[in-house]
């Protein structure tokens, strides 16, 4: 073990700084909302997810700090993220291989 | 480094920052738990999305739009005053801490109040699945499907809101006794990340349920 200072610890951001991410969260809520009411098909689910990824992104870097975490700190906060894929691709790749899923095989 | 207190530094630490970033880790690997909790309930609600999307349309029709924006704006800003709790605590501000600490508290409160309307609503309509199930329309079994899952995922979220009042109310009591400076602010940093990671949840929820088609209405 080195026993180098990790000073990454302890940033204290400044209150605009969240004031302006809770300003983009209601952007993005309005935004969210707007959408759902136009004719887009398929694009309406493509839509809410990318907003809804942006809004968890701005609340992860800011709120929760990942900004000025360590980098092991990224890595363990991505872990759920990346679980939460495997299971969904495999987990969907089984259901649509086995033809059980409407109009894909 | 000059504030290795032996009392806020466990004996099994090297210093604040190594205790500090052991909390954090922790803290995460908990909330990648909790993503596979509520991930198990996003797996069924793809499959069936897909196996039945009709039904799924017109299921989500029936949720109330209006309450459910009013609560996805209540709890993004709860997250605004319980990220600003936690830099109350980092800058030694007791005051502002417990200001902030309570609004939170007060925000999650009337979110959970206007859940309990929703939930009030769906029992008086006849749409909690089971034997007072009424539906008029097409997809009798696929509909209840749906509201199962509602209930289901927007219980296991509204649990997690009432763990995150019961602790913040505590923090509160210990905040007023003075346990939190500047220095060992570490419990408010992380109920902090608990608090958050829930808000995520439901901002995830709110589109898949309530938006999922309201063109024709």
């Amino acid at each position: 073990m080195t026993t180098e200072q990790h000073s990454t610890t302890h940033h204290v951001m400044p209150v605009r700084t969240y004031l302006i991410v809770f300003a983009l969260l209601m952007v993005l809520l309005a935004a969210t909302i707007g959408v759902a009411f136009l004719h887009l098909g398929p694009f309406n689910r493509i839509v809410a997810l990318t907003i809804a990824l942006a809004k968890a992104g701005l609340i992860m870097t800011y709120f929760m700090h990942l900004r000025y975490s360590s980098k092991l700190a990224l890595v363990f906060a991505g872990m759920g993220f990346f679980w939460l894929v495997i299971m969904l691709l495999i987990g969907m790749g089984d259901y649509i291989a086995r033809g059980t899923i409407p109009g894909t095989f | 480094m000059a504030h290795n207190q032996p009392s806020v530094v466990a004996p099994y630490f090297r210093d604040i920052d190594q205790q500090r970033e052991a909390n954090t880790l922790g803290m995460w690997v908990f909330l990648a738990t909790e993503v596979m909790f509520f991930g198990g309930l996003f797996m069924a609600y793809t499959v069936y999305f897909f196996n039945y999307p009709d039904a799924f349309h017109e299921g989500s029709r029936e949720l109330n739009l209006i309450l459910a924006s009013i609560n996805t704006f209540v709890l993004l800003t709860s997250s605004l005053t319980m990220a600003l709790a936690v830099r109350s605590a980092q800058t030694d501000n007791r005051k502002w801490l417990i200001i902030f600490l309570i609004a939170t508290i007060v925000l999650g409160l009337v979110f959970l109040g206007l859940k309990g309307v929703e939930y009030g609503e769906k029992f008086q309509h006849h749409l909690v699945p089971g034997p007072h199930f009424e539906w008029d329309g097409s997809f009798f079994y696929e509909v209840q499907l749906f509201f199962g899952l509602y209930f289901a995922t927007t219980g296991l979220h509204a649990l997690h809101m009432i763990i995150g009042v019961g602790v913040l109310t505590y923090f509160v009591f210990k905040a007023f006794r003075g346990h939190f400076t500047s220095v060992s602010y570490d419990p408010v940093e992380m109920v902090g990340l608990y608090w958050h990671f829930v808000d995520i949840a439901w901002v995830f929820i709110f589109p898949l349920y309530y938006l999922i088609d309201r063109t024709i209405q």
